[in-house]
């Protein structure tokens, strides 16, 4: 039986200190389709510290998803090398390394919000009482203390998926992947669960990716954004970007925050230019 | 438009509608009755040397004793007197014959839906047996049920398997059909991402059925399983048919042929019919209690 600690564990110095979470060297993926291969991924170089919160941000085609799925261990890398907390993706996945969010909430329909959110603990064996405890306790981290007992389709679509989200930190996985998670709602909703996110992050400490492929999204929410492009898909350009841990939403009136994005915006449009130019 | 509710909601999005079909369909019946038993009446005036009025014809015609078509108070009548007016346990009552078709019915219904769901989840779970059963579940159904019964039933005799047995084994032919059928899809439903949130738990096969794919298959479940119902019924009469007609609705239905008996053939159809209907009825409650409890919206 898999038993996972209650709290993350008390920080000593070892992990203070940034710690390689996930280290990618010269990894490539190549799809085979019916029109011939598809260069998913390109040598792609990458570390990303404990704590850190990057985003993948791209046009689509440019593998963001595909390097969350490769890192969460749902797609295999072609060639090149990759670990997870110095494990391959694999055995990281069997040790319950992260919790994925996906583009839309999945939660089982069938399901009450309590259910879903229990899912992940009873298939890793967690005793009902305890599961009970972490329910409550995560509905009450993403605000939707109370909704235990509502089938999904009574939630609205931001509520699904910061159901889906306690889903995810319910079994207090080191890492959250999160692909594309606010995509399908609207611009007020997706500030609002932006806010949420940063203060969620705040306080659990984790490791967060996070594709995006929203500009002020990715520069609110990162501190470190990588910035991507198609065919093949690689990464073009890593840029720092750390505002502070105190953010609301007014910073982005701010200077630093136009700069980082304005920055973030060429990168894109290099990645672009870059491209046209070999057709 | 006004927004109905219980009895009034039932009336009106059931009792009428189907009603007014079924008042239809006795006009309809009464029309044949009348003109499909008038040649007898007129042929039996001839001999007699008589002319005979068309109101004495019509009412000639719905009181016939082995009439081509009886008109329907005659079946109810009978359904009336064979159901209520005789005791259950004499052969002469249909309750007694509904009773061994509903038994054999109910067995080879059973036996079909845990095969069909048995079928389907080696299916789900092995590339082999996909390639290799289904052509054959497919190819099972093609063979003409009517050929293949007579045949169970000797067979299955004369190693001394006689009575329900056989029976409920044609009514499982039948219908473990449908079931394996909308079980492979059920269990095929689960989307990519559901099925990618069970591995990235590292779920076990296990998990992933009893988790994800079992109740993602219920409402294809429950679809098959009303066709299957209603085909295991049609098993049993048809398994009924070669037995030397012993006992069962398809016995009753064969005694009535023997003895040119029209309204007995016709009250032992109406009879299974109506047993169809309440069996397909009772599964749609069953399937409508799994809903509620699944969160289905209404």
């Amino acid at each position: 039986m898999t038993v996972v600690t209650l709290r993350p564990k008390a920080k000593t110095m070892a992990d203070v200190a940034p710690r390689n979470v996930i280290d990618v060297k010269d990894l490539s993926l190549v799809f085979q389709t019916n029109d011939g291969p598809v260069n998913a991924l390109s040598n792609i170089d990458l570390v990303v510290n404990s704590g850190e919160f990057v985003s993948f941000i791209g046009p689509s085609g440019c593998g963001k998803t595909t390097l969350l799925r490769v890192i969460a261990d749902l797609e295999q890398p072609t060639s090149g090398n990759i670990s997870v907390n110095g494990m391959t993706p694999s055995q990281a996945r069997e040790k319950r390394a992260y919790g994925y969010v996906f583009q839309a909430a999945a939660l089982y329909p069938w399901r009450t919000i309590g259910g879903n959110i229990s899912l992940p603990l009873e298939v890793m064996g967690i005793p009902k009482e305890e599961r009970k405890a972490r329910i409550a306790r995560n509905l009450e981290l993403v605000n939707l203390a109370g909704f235990d007992k509502k089938f999904p389709w009574q939630l609205s679509g931001g509520m699904q998926q910061r159901a889906s989200i306690a889903r995810a930190l319910s079994f207090d996985p080191d890492m959250l992947l999160m692909d594309e998670p606010f995509g399908a709602l609207d611009e007020i909703v997706r500030d609002h669960l932006n806010e949420q996110l940063l203060k969620l992050w705040a306080k659990t400490q984790k490791t967060v990716i996070f594709v995006t492929h929203s500009i002020p999204e990715a520069v609110f929410l990162s501190t470190k954004i990588v910035v991507m492009s198609p065919r093949p898909g690689r990464i073009h350009e890593i840029i720092d970007c750390n505002l502070g841990s105190e953010r609301t939403l007014d910073i982005r009136e701010t200077p630093e925050f136009l700069e980082i994005a304005h920055r973030v915006r060429e990168g894109l449009r290099h990645g672009h230019s870059y491209d046209e130019a070999h057709l | 438009m006004v927004e109905r509710r219980g009895l009034s909601a039932v009336l009106h999005d059931r009792v009428i509608p189907v009603g007014t079909i079924l008042l239809v369909i006795i006009a309809l019946w009464y029309v044949f009755a009348i003109i499909l038993n008038a040649p007898f009446e007129r042929d039996q005036a001839a001999r007699a040397n008589t002319t005979i009025s068309t109101g004495q014809l019509i009412a000639n015609t719905m009181a016939q004793e082995r009439p081509v078509l009886p008109a329907p108070h005659q079946v109810a009548a009978e359904i009336r007197k064979t159901v209520f007016d005789i005791a259950p346990t004499s052969k002469r009552s249909l309750v007694y014959h509904g009773g061994v078709t509903l038994s054999s019915t109910l067995l080879g219904f059973a036996f079909g839906t845990l095969l069909g769901i048995i079928l389907a989840i080696a299916i789900v779970h092995s590339r082999t047996l996909d390639k290799s059963l289904m052509p054959w579940i497919i190819t099972s159904q093609t063979v003409p049920i009517l050929a293949i019964a007579p045949m169970i039933i000797v067979v299955l005799n004369a190693v001394n398997i006689t009575g329900l047995l056989p029976k409920a084994m044609i009514s499982t032919y039948l219908s473990f059909f449908p079931v394996a059928v909308g079980m492979v899809k059920g269990l095929r439903s689960p989307e990519i991402m559901h099925l990618d949130l069970m591995r990235t738990y590292n779920a076990s096969k296990a998990q992933i059925f009893w988790k994800l794919r079992w109740p993602a298959s219920m409402p294809y479940l429950f679809t098959s399983m009303k066709i299957a119902v209603a085909i295991s019924l049609v098993g049993a009469i048809v398994g009924e048919l070669p037995t030397g007609a012993v006992a069962g609705i398809g016995a009753r239905l064969l005694a009535g042929s023997y003895y040119g008996q029209t309204v007995q053939i016709w009250a032992a159809l109406i009879a299974a019919a109506l047993m169809a209907a309440i069996l397909v009825s009772l599964i749609g409650v069953i399937s409508t209690l799994v809903n509620r409890r699944m969160g289905v919206r209404s």
